[in-house]
């Protein structure tokens, strides 16, 4: 028996030991994600067991290295740890920012300093972590950021607005891209600075969305002070951590279409349109639709596996992450279509209780976002075709 | 198992590339077409892949094969189909190889397997007999006669049917059309009395055959498996082949591409380069996340069919309908991007179009398995 063999068979027992029952159901609100935080609380019991016994075993961020709260897994074990919790259903114990975006930014452009303040808190969940990128007229021109750091003496004064920031008004701090050099080119004059969002000047403002839900805020600074050791990398590079933070965004959102747990669609479908004598859905072109949408999403997730395994081998494309955001993004809005289509009327009821507050119409809408946020469908193949195919202009 | 090739699958794929690429590139295609040549493929060629132990890939060491998988037969699979390769290695050394190592008697495998390894015997599948594959639809005849059986009905699409030393033939037993019991798999010498065999000159100038078969006499040693109950070894060959064409399709996918992009990058109209287009730039992006989505899907398949066959058939499925669906894109956007050019007969993209169409009826287009995802689901 390998190494790796042995891995599995003990992580296997583990998790079957330790993680609860509960902790293995498909996931059914916004409230069965722990996002941990200074003052997130658990919805529940099992899921404050859950988080705690994976936080000890360093299993919330299972490849980190062990000094700052991680597992000190490798490519090989984190995977097989993955499949393994999949294998049973088991949800992630903590979901944040600080482990799917700035983690990987500060192992890689952090001083030591940094990455020992800050990493251990992600780990653990003590600290929540927003993302000030985009701003009012930086969207997809995200270098064109207008926000300032003006500097004085050690800190810097940081004025200006940001927008899309997602859960700023529950973040404790926020990891953020402002301009230090006005005067150079636009992708020459930006730092990427961190802060307490508890910091004076700091003020967050809900936006009302489509699916009448506001997870995302504009966000205002109003003369900020920050410590200049704050900045991560180096002063006017921060676009280089800010471009390496965003590929850890797009997989993190491309990953967000794969669902191989929960119910499967064709079941689904099949109680709102019934089946036939041979137990097939009665809307052959709707069992079309889905099984087309299956064999894509199935596709989508051996692409994903490969991604990590050619990253492992030295043989991946650091702009392939682009490729996949697309991808995964574009299938999660079919998969909302179908559902809505498979639910028929019954998926358009909006604040019934029968409809759990119109779980499934607020969830459609707020897949259009996908392709939106963390750069849009059109700019993914943008980067694709000038970095990966390397077709000329622009 | 990480989803990439180990260090000996890269070098297998290099030396097919290299003798691919050398001796049978798209002008060998074109010769024997425009030549109408008799054969349809290199003997020469053959004996090369023989020599190389191509031939006898999939074929157990202790038969004179190398006993290697999925994998490998899909590397020279994609190798063949980047270079519209007209071949009996998909016939022979995949499917009649798998149907002989997985259904023969000692008996039969010691007859025609060392043959299949060192290139002397040519076999083909006989499976479709309607305009779409579907196997469990097949009604030719099987009766029992005296020692063995008599064999009645047509066959379509035969790969390589009109060069095979060696038919394998599906036929009812027992049962009808579209029931699972009742089919039973029979080893034809295409020589024997009754056996008529018709050339079908096809689309994209590879080889393919309809064999009639009229009271044709086979007696029980020729029985393939067991009576009755072929469909098990059918659905698992069938598998095999059909992995082995989305490799191919692949191959196919990724050389088109590959050629579109330079076009993109080389051909000027207003001025500028079309590949500064972003209309062109974006479906050329799309494109290309198909192919890579479809390559993860594909390797998937094959080393679920080496490492866990019986539970090999969803991924199959997923498999052959991805790269049905990417092969047709590939060749569409082709032959768009390269205008009026992508038109002509004297340009190779067309071959490819016409190449891609017939690989996605083989074995089962994107539609049937989807089809198939679904019962396996059962919705």
């Amino acid at each position: 028996m390998t190494d790796h063999d042995q891995f599995r068979r003990d992580t296997r027992a583990w998790l079957e030991a330790n993680c609860p029952p509960e902790m293995r159901r498909p996931m059914n609100s916004e409230e069965d994600t722990f996002w941990g935080g200074r003052t997130t609380k658990f919805s529940s019991e099992p899921q404050r067991v859950w988080f705690e016994r994976m936080r000890d075993k360093g299993w919330t961020v299972p490849h980190w290295p062990t000094e700052y709260g991680g597992g000190g897994l490798d490519a090989e074990q984190t995977k097989i740890m993955r499949q393994e919790m999949a294998a049973i259903g088991a949800r992630q114990p903590l979901t944040s920012f600080g482990i799917s975006m700035l983690g990987p930014a500060l192992l890689k452009y952090g001083t030591d300093a940094q990455k020992k303040e800050h990493l251990p808190k992600i780990a653990a969940g003590l600290i929540r972590w927003c993302q000030g990128y985009s701003e009012p007229n930086a969207g997809s021109d995200l270098a064109s950021l207008q926000t300032r750091a003006e500097s004085d003496g050690d800190d810097f004064v940081i004025t200006g607005q940001k927008i899309w920031t997602s859960y700023a008004n529950y973040a404790d701090w926020i990891f953020c891209l402002v301009r230090t050099d006005a005067s150079a080119k636009k992708h020459d004059g930006i730092s990427f600075i961190l802060f307490d969002m508890t910091s004076k000047g700091v003020s967050t403002k809900p936006i009302l969305l489509i699916s009448g839900r506001s997870p995302f805020c504009e966000t205002f600074f109003d003369n900020v002070r920050v410590p200049k050791s704050h900045v991560v990398g180096t002063v006017n590079r921060g676009w280089d951590v800010a471009k390496y933070l965003l590929q850890h965004e797009r997989a993190m959102i491309s990953g967000m279409g794969e669902r191989g747990v929960g119910r499967p669609l064709g079941q689904i479908a099949a109680d709102s349109v019934g089946t036939d004598a041979q137990g097939r859905l009665e809307d052959s072109m709707l069992r079309g639709q889905i099984a087309s949408f299956e064999i894509d999403e199935a596709a989508l997730s051996a692409a994903a596996e490969r991604a990590v395994d050619l990253a492992k081998a030295g043989q991946s494309h650091p702009a392939f992450s682009s490729a996949m955001k697309y991808y995964g993004t574009e299938l999660n809005k079919r998969r909302y279509e179908i559902l809505m289509s498979a639910g028929g009327i019954d998926a358009l009821e909006w604040e019934s209780e029968r409809s759990k507050g119109g779980a499934r119409p607020r969830a459609w809408l707020r897949t259009k976002a996908n392709s939106i946020e963390g750069g849009t469908s059109e700019v993914m193949l943008g980067i694709v075709a000038k970095r990966i195919l390397d077709l000329p202009g622009a | 198992m990480p989803l990439v090739l180990t260090e000996e699958q890269s070098m297998l794929r290099d030396s097919a590339r290299g003798l691919i690429s050398d001796k049978a590139p798209v002008s060998h295609l074109r010769q024997l077409r425009d030549g109408k040549d008799a054969t349809g493929f290199s003997r020469e060629l053959w004996r090369a892949f023989a020599e190389m132990g191509f031939s006898g890939l999939l074929v157990p060491e202790a038969f004179g094969g190398s006993g290697l998988g999925c994998v490998e037969a899909g590397v020279v699979m994609e190798e063949i189909g980047r270079n519209l390769m007209p071949s009996p290695f998909l016939s022979t050394a995949v499917v009649a190889a798998s149907a002989l190592s997985r259904g023969g008697s000692d008996v039969q495998k010691s007859h025609y397997l060392p043959k299949i390894s060192d290139g002397s015997l040519l076999a083909a599948l006989a499976i479709d007999e309607g305009a779409k594959h579907r196997p469990l639809q097949t009604s030719m005849q099987a009766v029992r006669s005296g020692n063995g059986f008599r064999l009645n009905g047509n066959k379509a699409f035969v790969v390589d049917g009109h060069t095979a030393d060696l038919v394998i033939v599906a036929a009812r037993t027992a049962g009808g059309a579209g029931e699972r019991d009742g089919l039973t798999l029979f080893l034809v010498d295409p020589k024997s009395k009754g056996v008529a065999t018709e050339r079908t000159a096809m689309v994209d100038s590879h080889n393919a055959a309809r064999i009639v078969f009229d009271n044709v006499e086979v007696d029980a040693d020729g029985v393939l498996g067991e009576v009755d109950q072929g469909v098990g070894l059918l659905e698992g060959v069938l598998n095999i082949g059909r992995g082995a064409v989305a490799s191919e399709m692949v191959g196919l996918s990724e050389e088109v591409f590959g050629r579109t992009v330079s076009y993109l990058k080389e051909r000027k109209q207003f001025g500028k380069l079309i590949g500064e287009f972003q209309a062109l730039q974006h479906r050329a992006a799309q494109l290309y996340i198909e192919i890579e989505i479809t390559r993860a899907a594909v390797l998937r398949a094959l080393q679920t069919l080496d490492g866990d066959f019986e539970q090999a058939g969803a991924a199959v499925a997923v498999a052959k309908a991805r790269a049905g669906s990417t092969a047709t894109l590939a060749v569409q956007e082709g032959v768009q991007m390269h205008g009026g050019m992508g038109m002509t007969d004297q340009f190779d993209i067309g071959f490819f179009m016409k190449r891609a169409r017939v690989c996605q009826e083989l074995f089962g287009d994107a539609n049937f398995h989807a089809d198939q995802l679904a019962r396996m689901k059962s919705y």
